[in-house]
């Protein structure tokens, strides 16, 4: 047996811990994101999630105008910390269709009047069935849909400050 | 007895704060109840195990109470019932949440050096054995 043989071991061993240091170095993403994009919505039809208010269909998103489709609840907290930059996008020229998932009139109405209200429309996904169709994984997601019904963009959790412009130039970039 | 209170009051801590994000609606129809023909409730109960649950780290659907993972239970039951294959309910899970929502282990671009290393080993190691029981039994002849 040669000599260098007798470092092979060793070699590998430190090629190992180089790589799992390496690995523990870069950073990691947490989100799991949708294969749906540019793919259509699947046919839906949801009552509304609250009274007083339309609810939620397929047509809705195949009318020509680009939107965004918010998945959200009234028991989702980061939805709370949302609700202000939904408010800047709707003020921006954004139509915001609403998903509640899992979620209760009386609860929605309550979120609605305390935190205000972006939507043009709230649907109820009571068996999460939209949002397992569309490849989200919790609340708040927002997905930014074409006139034709496609999906373009999705944005995983609370909408930040800083993501206002970002959504509504792909929001505009949709609708050309 | 003060002690006791306060011992009682830490360990209802402990399940005060997960609750705070729970939705209030009643459990999908068939999270929680099994298929009536027993021979399609364990071909969901078998594709339930090996789905990952996308709401808690490292649990199955079948293992967890998250009212997510309940509603993608009642519709896996459902789908089961209507007649649809396991494999292809999987597919579909796949094309929306990747191979992350699958226990099941694939064979794709990133994982088959997982499937060709032990073989590769087992080739080597079986050379060195052959060689080595070779020369064995070349020198004692």
């Amino acid at each position: 047996m040669r000599r260098w043989t007798l470092w092979l071991p060793l070699a590998l061993f430190t090629f190992f811990v180089g790589l799992a240091a390496y690995q523990l170095t870069q950073p990691k993403d947490e989100f799991v994101h949708s294969g749906m994009l540019g793919k259509p919505l699947p046919e839906f039809d949801m009552r509304p999630a609250l009274e007083g208010m339309p609810g939620a269909s397929l047509a809705d998103f195949k009318d020509g105008q680009p939107k965004l489709l918010n998945i959200w609840a009234s028991w989702c907290l980061p939805c709370i910390a949302e609700a202000p930059q939904l408010e800047a996008l709707r003020a921006g020229g954004a139509q915001i269709v609403g998903i509640a998932v899992r979620d209760k009139p009386e609860d929605v109405s309550r979120f609605l009047e305390t935190h205000g209200n972006p939507y043009a429309r709230i649907g109820a996904d009571d068996l999460s069935e939209l949002q397992l169709a569309i490849g989200s994984s919790g609340v708040p997601e927002t997905f930014v849909i074409d006139g034709n019904g496609v999906i373009v963009h999705q944005h995983i959790g609370d909408v930040r400050e800083s993501d206002v412009p970002k959504l509504l130039e792909i929001l505009q970039e949709a609708g050309q | 007895m003060m002690r006791l209170t306060l011992i009682l009051a830490a360990f209802q801590m402990l399940f005060v704060a997960p609750l705070q994000a729970q939705d209030s609606l009643p459990p999908a129809p068939y999270a929680y109840r099994q298929l009536d023909d027993p021979a399609l409730e364990a071909k969901a109960q078998e594709l339930m195990e090996t789905l990952r649950c996308l709401k808690c780290q490292s649990q199955s659907i079948a293992d967890s109470d998250a009212s997510m993972a309940g509603d993608m239970r009642h519709q896996v039951r459902t789908r089961i019932a209507a007649g649809e294959d396991p494999e292809a309910i999987r597919a579909w899970l796949v094309e929306r949440y990747g191979d992350y929502v699958s226990y099941a282990p694939r064979v794709t671009a990133a994982t088959w050096p997982l499937f060709a290393i032990p073989l590769l080993l087992l080739l080597i190691a079986g050379i060195v054995l052959w060689r080595r029981i070779g020369r064995g039994q070349g020198r004692a002849a």
